[in-house]
């Protein structure tokens, strides 16, 4: 995302002007445009006139709407963001108060307002969301790496795209592959086409191009992630190289870049181990899913050791950091961007707070964790936020909190 | 030369002339014949194996060959090894020559024909060749002799002269529209055996080809009121007066087909001895056919040349005559089964020519031929499909065609849409009482755990292999094999290892069944694979299980890393799947000289391990053996370091088993464990195990998640054909009426009366292995393997009284039992009480039974 224009006041008040330069900016904008939030953003708009004889024309307008938001529509498939609300100025073709669904589209400017009324009925600019902005602000343009991964076992693959803030599931691949039985080649011919079925889709999603007389020799191939329990993955591996030399010498360009990782299952579950194995790690040294990765890991071991010094759930973590827990010297406040996703501005205040007590009152780390990214889910699992501690906190007798438990 | 033999073959307007012919036999040929025909039969019955001929047989086969014995010694090999193997495809062939000949040019009949004896390499065309040859032995009985003729007849004109168009000129084929001339070439096939080969068994008895043409000779002889004798006619069988013809009559097709045939051949033969040659080629240019021999003495055979450029339309008056013209070619009669074949002769209806051309063959079927019935190019295919042994496909249509009447023709065409409905008929047998009736050995499976390499599919290779389930042959086979690609010492294993990539890595990688007997019980072992990987399908294995025998390496070192290993993980899993017995073979004990110090060592860790682990005590039994050796598996130990061992053998041990109750009586549950195509006939298998209830064939069943309905076609029980089976078999399930998409391994197959729940959210009190937290988990319940994730604790247990010991724990330590609530992404079969286990990470967290 390009950062076209900022205006942002000293109260948290402003507009920005931002260009969404690729697929992932549309997940940075559908953080970043809350409902309440003003939006401003060219817009086709089909305005139907009735003439007074009764005869009715329509005919499709560009306008220049700006749309006090209402709900956002996020496809992580396709990347397609759509926010409807109701127009706030007025124009040739439209009244202020009609309802109208903006389609953000790349490459092409919006701008964002976001207030904070006097009354504070607005969040405006708060701290995590200028940090996010940042991280959506992309300067140099070198944040690109991604990667692709394939997971699978006999029979199921999932073909999904590692970003910097998403893991996008592009595509299951699931056919029936006989077992082994007595004296049968089922098997052998079964997992033959599922490798062919499930290369077809690999490079379809890559969109890869596997002719050698086009120009597309050159082009830069994402890293390829297989990972399977057993021996698919390497089975998958050598498919793809009989193919490359035999019939689709296309492939050869994609060889270099795949490497083979074990995983648990085929499931996305399995992703974690798959980012975890040194191959991937030396690969994406270092990207901002690697590390949430990491942190997610620390924080469970921490969790099975029993020490006390992790803890997670809302309120547990408001209790330890009320305790000063999530401080200087290793405290980690791990939250996912879910919470502050949060259509209710009492909620997302409270975690806002919560953020700028820690890292600004207690000097304890934040870490804003994507909910698109397997680490994510696996916070998301635990109530969203978990607390890496300073020093053991006893965790309060349960049966006094039961109801309030059960409340939540 | 062999002119003179060739009138007798073919033409029958030519042969009261020919009659010299066979009265004058040259003796020297016959002579040398006679020596050829002795070679040959001496190197038939010489050789391997070994064969007898007829005289005939061997000497036609010289004669085609010029009396080169080793062709003919070959040829009549082929005739013999290779039976006249006409494949219904290739009578279907022939009766389209015979059909369709007719509308065929005449150049081209010409170049069919005489290719046939020229390719006999080809197996089918020798097997075609076969056919005329016989054809031509049994009608027309020219082949024996040899003799030297002194005419050589131009047999193509001759065959040209009786036009397609001519002879068939009030025959509805020329009338009827294109479309129903399909209808007449393709008859209902049903070869009889006697055509095929029309072998002459033992020379003895008349083929119906010929007899059928005998008698329709006998016909044309009278009437013709000439009918010369042939005093020298060497076979009784053949026509003992092959009458004369008018030169205009038609011929049927198979004699002229003969005839051209042999004609030709002997032309060949005459040409080829001209130019002396004898091994030469024996297809010769169509033009010299074509040309009418010069020096052919005898006077009817002059005319030939003439009718040969008659024009083909030209009616002859004689062909109103019913007795010739009435004739189907020989081939379509007898190939359209009408055995009586002289009736066939003389049909009325193709007396004019707007006959119904339905009416034809009006005469197999009873009633008109309504369109509901198979059509023609169905019922071949349907003979070609039994001949090559589907059989229920073509019966649907079939039967229901035959019902239909000519009303109900909507019907009909339903009948023919392409999805059919198979229906089988169900027996309505009470199973469960048919279960008790049936005199069955006790049975029992049980399933083979250990840590990766700890020797179980070997020892259970070994197992089968002594119990005589595998035999030597293969076994040996198997150790060639092994030894090819450098694992000598896997080819027991082999016998389980069926995969291509298990025995390349020699790894197993997915559960294998197989069965042996004892005198008093039928087992079934489900080897299961010990990698940490697969330790899926290791569930999928004993979850088909009745106990368990667990394989442990006894060797130093690898003991212990198993039990780090899959060891302790397999037992924890069989014990939470249900499985109370466990049999411990401590394997490879030859490794370490039977000792007798480290089998203690082994039983004392392992059976403290079990009985945590929850197996009682008197459940676990424990067997030092080797798997590679054999010892103390089925038989004791020879080895002297051994003889501390005193108790039971392996095979003993498992005999010990007790009988296992199934709840038959409870609505039927099986999950699906493979979806496969179990040959032509069933395109659609799944097996599995029944969980509870019984099936039979000709159910209805529903498959959950899916909800589509099938079914049961058939049902393979331990790979034996069964009516019925219960619950604890393994079995086979051939369907029908469902498309295989709906079909997934993990599947749960159920009646539509009780169906089993999907459900997306369960609780479950578990046994935790690892610590337990909110977390991703993959569910696994036999082949059903779907990811899910623990959303909530809800408490942890005390492990014996079950009372809640703390409510909504931050994490469960391992080893504590806990009620947790799991949420799944899809939706699937499951029902309480079921027993599951959820992994992650490639590690058992937990197992337990759902609530």
């Amino acid at each position: 995302m390009r950062l076209i224009k900022n205006k942002i006041e000293h109260n948290g008040s402003g507009t920005v002007t931002l260009c969404p330069e690729e697929p992932e900016d549309m997940w940075h904008a559908y953080n970043l445009i809350r409902p309440g939030d003003l939006l401003r953003s060219s817009a086709i708009r089909r305005v139907t006139t009735v003439q007074d004889t009764g005869s009715t024309s329509s005919a499709r307008v560009h306008l220049n709407l700006l749309i006090k938001v209402k709900n956002l529509d996020f496809d992580p498939h396709s990347s397609q963001l759509h926010v409807s609300g109701q127009i706030m100025n007025e124009t040739a073709h439209t009244k202020i108060g009609q309802f109208h669904t903006l389609d953000l589209e790349m490459n092409r400017n919006f701008t964002l307002e976001k207030e904070v009324g006097a009354d504070g009925e607005g969040v405006g600019w708060d701290s995590v969301a200028v940090e996010q902005l940042k991280d959506a602000v992309d300067e140099g343009g070198n944040r690109r790496a991604e990667a692709v991964a394939v997971v699978m076992q006999e029979g199921l693959a999932h073909i999904c795209f590692i970003g910097q803030f998403q893991t996008i599931l592009k595509q299951k691949v699931e056919m029936s592959v006989p077992r082994k039985r007595q004296g049968g080649g089922d098997h052998d011919k079964g997992m033959g086409k599922f490798f062919r079925v499930t290369l077809e889709t690999l490079l379809r999603q890559m969109d890869f191009n596997t002719s050698i007389t086009s120009g597309a020799y050159n082009e830069a191939v994402r890293p390829v992630l297989l990972a399977s329990p057993g021996f698919v993955a390497a089975g998958f591996h050598k498919y793809i190289q009989s193919e490359a030399s035999t019939t689709t010498p296309g492939l050869k360009r994609l060889l270099p870049s795949i490497v083979v990782v074990h995983s648990a299952s085929g499931y996305l579950n399995s992703l974690s181990e798959v980012l975890q194995s040194p191959a991937v790690k030396a690969l994406l040294a270092d990207t901002k899913y690697a590390r949430e990765t990491k942190l997610m890991d620390d924080f469970l071991d921490e969790l099975r050791k029993e020490t006390n010094k992790a803890t997670y759930g809302p309120r547990e973590v408001e209790s330890a950091v009320d305790q000063g827990a999530v401080g200087r010297g290793g405290g980690v406040l791990i939250m996912s961007n879910r919470l502050f996703r949060s259509q209710d501005i009492a909620e997302r205040k409270r975690w806002v707070a919560l953020v700028d007590r820690v890292r600004d009152v207690e000097g304890g780390e934040v870490r804003v964790l994507s909910s698109d990214h397997e680490s994510g889910k696996r916070l998301e699992g635990l109530g969203g936020i978990a607390a890496l501690l300073t020093f053991p906190v006893v965790e309060e007798e349960p049966d006094s909190e039961d109801d309030s438990a059960d409340a939540d | 030369m062999s002119r003179h033999r060739v009138k007798n073959v073919g033409y029958d307007d030519d042969e009261f002339d020919d009659d010299d012919g066979y009265d004058s036999p040259d003796p020297e040929e016959q002579e040398f014949l006679q020596q050829c025909t002795a070679a040959v039969v001496g190197q038939l019955r010489a050789g391997q194996p070994s064969l007898t001929a007829t005289t005939e047989e061997v000497q036609e086969a010289l004669w085609h060959y010029y009396n080169d014995i080793d062709k003919a010694v070959n040829y009549l090999r082929g005739v013999y090894l290779f039976p006249p193997s006409i494949c219904p495809r290739l009578l279907a062939r022939s009766s389209w020559f015979a059909g369709g000949g007719v509308c065929m040019c005449k150049k081209e009949k010409e170049v069919k024909k005489q290719a046939a004896p020229a390719v006999q390499k080809s197996r089918v065309q020798a097997g075609k060749f076969t056919y005329f040859v016989y054809t031509l032995v049994e009608v027309l009985d020219i082949v024996l002799t040899g003799l030297p003729v002194p005419g050589f007849p131009a047999p193509l004109p001759a065959a040209a002269h009786f036009s397609a168009a001519d002879f068939f000129r009030d025959c509805p084929w020329l009338n009827v529209p294109a479309h129903r001339k399909a209808d007449i070439l393709v008859e209902p096939l049903y070869p009889r055996l006697g055509l095929l080969g029309g072998a002459p068994e033992s020379g003895g008895k008349m083929s119906k080809l010929a007899a059928l043409a005998a008698a329709r000779k006998k016909k044309e002889g009278e009437k013709a009121a000439a009918a010369p004798e042939v005093p020298s006619t060497p076979q009784p069988e053949c026509l003992d007066g092959p009458p004369p013809k008018p030169s205009g009559t038609p011929l049927s097709l198979s004699e002229r087909l003969a005839a051209s045939k042999l004609s030709k051949s002997s032309e060949t033969n005459g040409g080829l001895r001209r130019l002396g040659r004898p091994g030469a080629s024996v297809s010769l240019p169509a033009r010299q056919q074509l040309v009418p021999e010069p020096s052919k003495p005898s006077p009817p055979s002059l005319p030939e040349p003439t009718k040969q450029e008659e024009p083909d339309t030209k009616p002859e008056p004689q062909k109103t005559t019913p007795n010739i013209r009435a004739s189907p070619s020989t081939f379509a009669s007898v190939i359209l089964g009408n055995a009586a074949g002289p009736t066939m002769a003389e049909p009325s209806h193709l007396n004019s020519n707007n006959v119904d051309l339905l009416q034809i063959y009006g005469q197999d079927h009873a009633e008109p031929f309504d369109f509901a019935a198979p059509s023609p190019d169905d019922v071949v295919m349907n003979a070609q499909s039994t001949a090559k042994g589907f059989k229920s496909k073509p019966a649907g249509p079939k039967a229901a065609g035959g019902q239909k009447g000519q009303s109900d023709l909507a019907g009909g065409m339903k009948d023919l849409s392409v999805e059919e409905k198979v229906t089988v008929k169900s027996k309505n047998l009470d199973v469960v009482a048919e279960y008790n009736k049936s005199t069955r050995k006790k049975s029992a499976s049980f399933v083979v755990i250990g840590h990766v390499d700890a020797g179980k599919s070997t020892l259970m290779g070994r197992l089968l292999a002594d119990q005589g389930a595998i035999d030597q042959r293969t076994l040996d086979k198997y150790r060639k094999e092994a030894e090819k690609i450098g694992k000598g010492s896997f080819a027991l294993a082999w016998v389980l290892d069926q995969g291509s990539e298990e025995r390349a890595r020699g790894v197993t990688i997915d559960i294998a069944t197989n069965k042996f007997e004892t005198e008093t019980t039928a087992f079934t072992i489900v080897d299961a694979p010990g990698h940490r990987d697969f330790v899926p399908n290791m569930i999928a294995g004993a979850s088909q299980a009745d106990f368990a025998v667990l394989v442990i390496d006894s060797s130093v070192g690898k003991f212990e890393s198993g039990l780090k290993g899959q060891t302790k993980e397999h037992a924890l899993l069989v014990r939470s799947m249900g499985v109370q017995k466990i049999i411990v073979a401590v394997n490879k004990m030859d490794t370490v000289q039977w000792d007798i110090e480290r089998f203690q060592e082994i039983e004392q860790q392992i059976s403290a391990f079990l009985t945590t682990a929850g197996f009682q005590p008197k459940n676990i039994a424990f067997v030092p053996c080797s798997g590679v050796l054999g010892d103390n598996i089925t038989r004791r130990s020879e080895d002297p370091k051994s003889l501390w061992y005193t108790g039971r053998t392996l095979l003993e041990e498992l005999e010990t088993s007790e009988p296992y109750t199934h709840a038959l009586d409870k609505p039927l549950r099986m999950t699906i464990g493979d979806v496969f195509r179990g040959g032509v006939q069933n395109p659609i298998s799944i097996s599995g195990r029944l969980d509870a209830g019984s099936l039979q064939m000709g159910d209805q069943i529903l498959t959950m998640p899916s909800g589509e309905t099938a079914l049961i076609r058939s049902v393979e029980v331990d790979g034996e054909p069964s009516d019925w089976a219960v619950a604890g078999q393994n079995v086979v399930l051939h369907l029908a009426n469902i498309d295989p998409i709906h079909l997934r391994s993990g599947d749960v197959v159920c009646r539509a009366s009780a169906p089993i729940k999907t459900i997306t959210s369960f609780t479950a009190k578990v046994l935790a292995f690892e610590h337990l937290m909110p977390m991703q988990v993959d569910v696994h319940r036999g082949r059903l393997h779907v990811p899910g994730r623990i959303s909530k604790l809800v408490a942890s247990l005390d492990k014996t009284s079950g009372a809640a010991l703390k409510k909504r724990p931050k994490i469960v330590a391992p080893g504590t039992v806990a009620r947790v609530v799991v949420e799944i992404d899809q939706a699937v079969p499951l029902e309480a009480p079921t027993r599951i286990v959820l992994r992650a990470g490639g590690t058992t967290v937990a197992a337990g039974l759902l609530e």
